[in-house]
């Protein structure tokens, strides 16, 4: 380690990047790990480093439905249903807002995947797809987007499930129409 | 009613997880079912997510099982499944970094990202740039090219983030991408603008005058993703930072024209890369009144960025932030304690004194709900406060101290400690109420090592108080019921009262002599010792070996131990050799900030004293007495770049000069320093460097021996960089067949000083007796006229000369610099200087004291 590598790494971390995201992971309701990803390679590089961090994140967090935290450096932004809780990490300068929207796009997935049935038993139940879906929305801590519609036709269904693209103009309408009443309901 | 109880079953049982109880030889044992053919792509599907969640919940797997999964999974692109096909990249990315020889699936890989089907290209380029090398790479670059400016926006997108990805370890290779990408910023796809943005800006990053004409020419024509916007926002708030020039301002103008941009993500992006400029702009109001109005939302994440950044604000503007006061003070009942905690200590930080009180009480009514990293804030915050508002320190200490007695973690509690001392050392009419809270504290303490600091400074500081017998009570008591670390530091803090109230005493001896029969050896140990050393009654002794101790870094004592054992074990060890422990430098631009981790403080020396172990025989000159700040001997922005490090022992110095080459069409070999030095200075040896690729740092290394005189040792050194040049290929770095020719590089000159020579310090608060009982060692004095305008001025460039800290500093109308400091070679030096103003300047007396009266001499040669 050099001093003047030093240097450079302290710059890199206030320059410009692309790389936002620091981690993503949805936990079921005893605070336990479904899915995980952590994306920057010194933040939390080891299983146990991660599960403890997700065990703290859990206790502050699923008391209290307060949308965002900052813990161990981190922000964190957060939502929960049922029995599932949502998470997205970012450094603690990172601008809030594009961390609401990247957990916005998780968990509108999700939802839509799991045709708004946010439960721990469904989300099993399609892992495949809500692997898939975390892959089309962050690749190695870039965003790689954020609208669930097209996360979702991305993510392929299989030939059985109505894949969005397929849906008829009626049915688009239609839960388009049931998105906008939960977003003004809430 | 069956059906129910059994569904509470299943809910106990892992409440029907098909994926609980896996088992990762059975998981792997499945895999195999791949080999089959046809096979079902819905049964495939299950067993490789149950290999990707065994994964993702940290199963380690073997290289060998890795493979055998990874070599199992391939065989799956026989199937048309579209969802099969899709977690079979998404297996190879995740085995790509565990198993053996993954690139056997490039030729499939590339296959499909250059097919017809859309939902197979996006995921296959990314799973093909996650296995591939850049030797690799070059076969597949005319495919990436095309499909960058593909249409379809999750190819292009695709391409663009795995070219990303990819410039960390292939940076020529992929801004040959640039024109490509360059191209699609321009694309209707917001997310394809964004990140086509990222990898043109990262290519250019050292590359100021293009990174400069793209900010310009996109912050014309404003892109439509709010992503790209906020990178641009970054971007040109970065050039604002660098560019001194007034061609800045129109930077200034694209961001404020983003506060009134539809997105909230850019607005807020604006107002905080507009807070954050270190240079003061224009006008604050409109982002400010931006920030107001997040304060005001219904959002959590909102409100938190708003306060968030106000308390930023804080720092550099007080009176920006004093106008939010009512919006923050909203914010102090908030839901979300993030936002609760951060509008208390923003309020703290810019209230005033008549305010404080509210506050306290405001926050007394949450302080127990919020979580201790919370709780350390808002004790930061206090203690802040303490400073400021030093008439308060009755009711902040009391407010402290409450806290204190609650429920907490180690590191809160450390915390709160922290700001006690620091009131105690601060503020003396707070001394007393101060060290009566803590005493209090250690009575019920479970943390050793808080016990242990708070005995130390109940040592340090008790003895000076008007009533020192009555701390000695809580001090024994921690004697009779504590363990051996705890009763050890106790028996030290007693000996101080022993050491510096003579009154006290024969008390001391008396419990002195109990400890003596302790269990702990450490503990009989010291009691023996400090009892044989108070007996003496040798104020000289008592003050070196328990009021003064100097405290040496004990990363570096353990480094000389064990040098000393290796090369002169018969001799014995001199202490004085070892760098002291450096005051912590306080942070000046007090932020308020949750900013939990904090980066470790590594001394200069223990940071370099790797890289020095790399000189051959260098054991030999003896422990390093000093590393010092580096030099640059280079302008900033130029081919090679130098820089110098200059480490100091007893009799030699060893030059370290950092090389950075820039250019990354040239490799340096052979790289030398040709120094000039002053007269009686001599070159020993140089470690030169081998071979000086493109910005990777080296080092070359000259040993000089100083001046037997030390007087002799101030001088001016010459240098020149000498080297031999290669072309060489930017891509891989590997240089051209011919032989280069020889160049050189001159260098700044640099100096070699006093206050390189010197580990000096501020005077300690009984300086006087220190000065007179110096008295009877040799004594250089003389009298300067300085060219500065004013006292202060002259006082800080003194100081720079020797070295002192501007602590060192005291005095209001007469300005006086009391210091000391060991020279290198164990020489102690005492040195006060006068300053007073005259018409002809600031004329001032300095005098040094030295049993090496050359050492005196030096000091004063430095300053004329």
């Amino acid at each position: 380690m050099t001093p003047l590598s030093v240097r450079s790494n302290f710059f890199q971390a206030t320059e410009p990047t692309l790389y936002i995201v620091k981690g993503m992971c949805i936990l079921d309701s005893d605070g336990n790990r479904i899915l995980a990803k952590y994306y920057d390679k010194d933040v939390l590089t080891t299983a146990k480093e991660q599960k403890a961090f997700e065990k703290n994140l859990f206790n502050k967090t699923h008391r209290a439905n307060a949308e965002i935290i900052m813990l161990e450096g981190l922000t964190c932004v957060y939502k929960s249903n049922v029995d599932l809780f949502f998470y997205v990490m970012g450094s603690s300068h990172e601008n809030e807002l594009i961390l609401q929207s990247v957990l916005n796009a998780l968990y509108e997935s999700v939802s839509i995947l799991l045709r708004r049935n946010v439960e721990k038993r469904v989300l099993l139940e399609n892992l495949d797809a809500v692997m898939l879906a975390f892959d089309e929305i962050c690749d190695g801590g870039v965003i790689l987007d954020s609208d669930p519609g097209s996360v979702v036709a991305r993510a392929a269904l299989r030939p059985d499930d109505v894949p969005l693209a397929e849906q008829t103009v009626a049915q688009v309408l239609q839960s388009a129409k049931e998105q906008l009443k939960w977003s003004l309901l809430k | 009613m069956s059906v129910f109880k059994r569904d509470k079953k299943e809910e106990e049982e892992g409440g029907g997880n098909p994926y609980q109880n896996l088992d990762k030889t059975i998981v792997l044992q499945e895999s195999r079912y791949f080999n089959q053919t046809p096979v079902n792509p819905r049964k495939c599907c299950l067993i490789l997510t149950k290999v990707l969640y065994l994964l993702n919940q940290g199963e380690k797997f073997t290289t060998q099982e890795a493979t055998e999964a990874f070599f199992a999974t391939t065989k799956l692109f026989q199937s048309k499944d579209v969802m099969l096909r899709r977690m079979v990249y998404l297996c190879i990315k995740e085995l790509s970094g565990l198993a053996q020889d993954v690139i056997i699936v490039t030729s499939s890989l590339t296959k499909d990202m250059t097919g017809k089907e859309d939902l197979y290209r996006a995921a296959a380029i990314r799973a093909l740039c996650s296995i591939t090398d850049s030797t690799m790479l070059q076969a597949i670059e005319r495919y990436m090219k095309q499909a960058i400016v593909d249409k379809n926006p999750a190819v292009s997108s695709a391409a663009l983030v795995s070219a990303l990805h990819l410039s960390s370890t292939a940076p020529d290779l992929v801004r040959r991408w640039a024109n490509e990408a360059q191209e699609a910023i321009a694309s209707d796809n917001a997310m394809v603008s964004y990140h086509a943005l990222g990898v043109v800006a990262g290519s250019r990053k050292n590359d100021k005058l293009s990174m400069v004409k793209l900010v310009t020419r996109l912050g014309r024509s404003p892109l439509k993703s709010p992503y790209a916007l906020c990178l641009l926002i970054r971007l040109a708030a970065q050039l604002v930072e660098d560019d001194d020039s007034d061609s800045s301002q129109s930077y200034i103008e694209f961001i404020e024209c983003c506060l009134r941009h539809k997105s909230e993500m850019v607005i807020y992006e604006a107002a905080h890369a507009i807070v954050n400029l270190r240079k003061t702009t224009r006008d604050l109001a409109p982002a400010v009144s931006v920030l107001q109005l997040f304060c005001g939302s219904s959002k959590a994440s909102l409100r938190l960025a708003g306060a968030r950044t106000l308390a930023r604000l804080t720092a550099k503007h007080p009176t920006a932030v004093a106008a939010c006061a009512v919006d923050l003070e909203n914010l102090i009942s908030d839901s979300n304690r993030s936002v609760a905690t951060l509008a208390v200590t923003t309020l703290l930080a810019t209230g005033a004194e008549s305010s404080v009180d509210r506050l306290m009480k405001q926050i007394s009514s949450f302080v127990s709900e919020i979580s201790d990293e919370f709780k350390i804030v808002v004790v930061r915050a206090i203690r802040r406060l303490c400073t400021k508002f030093p008439r308060k320190h009755q009711s902040l200490a009391a407010f402290l101290a409450g806290m204190l007695r609650d429920e907490g973690g180690l590191e809160y509690k450390a915390a709160i400690a922290d700001a006690i001392i620091a009131l105690v050392e601060e503020n003396p009419d707070a001394k007393e109420t101060g060290l009566a809270h803590l005493c209090e504290f250690i009575e019920d303490c479970e943390h050793t090592a808080l016990a242990v600091r708070i005995l130390h400074l109940l040592g340090r500081e008790g003895p000076k108080s008007r009533q020192p017998s009555r701390y000695i009570r809580f001090i024994y008591n921690r004697v009779i019921l504590e363990s051996g670390p705890v009763r050890a530091a106790a028996v030290s803090a007693v000996a101080q009262f022993g050491a510096q109230r003579p009154e006290l005493l024969p008390n001391i001896r008396v419990l002195l002599s109990r400890c003596q029969m302790d269990d702990e050896d450490e503990v009989r140990d010291r009691a023996i010792y400090y009892s044989a050393i108070l007996d003496t009654s040798d104020p000289q002794l008592i003050n070196d070996y328990i009021v003064n101790v100097p405290k040496p870094n004990p990363v570096l004592l353990e480094k000389a131990l064990r040098d000393h054992l290796a090369t002169t074990p018969d001799q014995s060890f001199d202490l004085k050799s070892v760098p002291s422990e450096e005051e912590p430098k306080e942070n000046k631009e007090a932020i308020v900030e949750i900013e939990v981790r904090k980066p470790v403080q590594v001394s200069m020396e223990e940071l370099y004293s790797e890289q020095l172990a790399k000189i051959p025989g260098i054991e030999r000159v003896g422990p390093l007495f000093k590393t010092n700040p580096p030099v640059d001997l280079t302008e900033a922005e130029t081919e090679y770049r130098v820089r110098l490090l200059k480490h100091v022992y007893a009799r030699h110095v060893v030059l370290q000069f950092e090389c950075i080459n820039t250019l990354s069409d040239q490799i340096l070999e052979d790289v030398h320093i040709r120094l000039e030095v002053p007269p009686e200075y001599e070159i020993k040896t140089e470690v030169p460097c081998q071979k000086l690729g493109y910005d990777k740092p080296e080092s070359v290394f000259v040993v000089v021996e100083y001046p037997c005189a030390f007087l002799d040792s101030l001088g001016t050194f010459g240098a020149t960089l000498e080297f031999t040049v290669k072309d060489c290929d930017p891509n891989t770095g590997v240089p051209d067949p011919d032989e280069g020719y020889a160049d050189t590089y001159p260098l700044e000159e640099f100096d070699m000083g006093c206050s390189d020579q010197i580990r000096a310090r501020a005077a300690a608060d009984d300086w006087d007796q220190t000065w007179e009982r110096s008295s009877n060692a040799p004594q250089a004095s003389d009298t300067f006229v300085l060219p500065q305008n004013s006292v202060n001025e002259a006082a800080s460039a003194v100081c720079e000369h020797l070295g002192l800290p501007k602590a060192a500093i005291v005095g209001e109308a007469v300005k006086e610099i009391r210091g000391g400091g060991i020279f290198r070679g164990g020489a102690p030096v005492l040195v006060r200087a006068r300053l007073v103003s005259s018409p002809a300047g600031v004329t001032m007396q300095l005098a040094a004291r030295s049993p090496r009266e050359d050492v005196a001499q030096l000091l004063l040669a430095a300053v004329g």
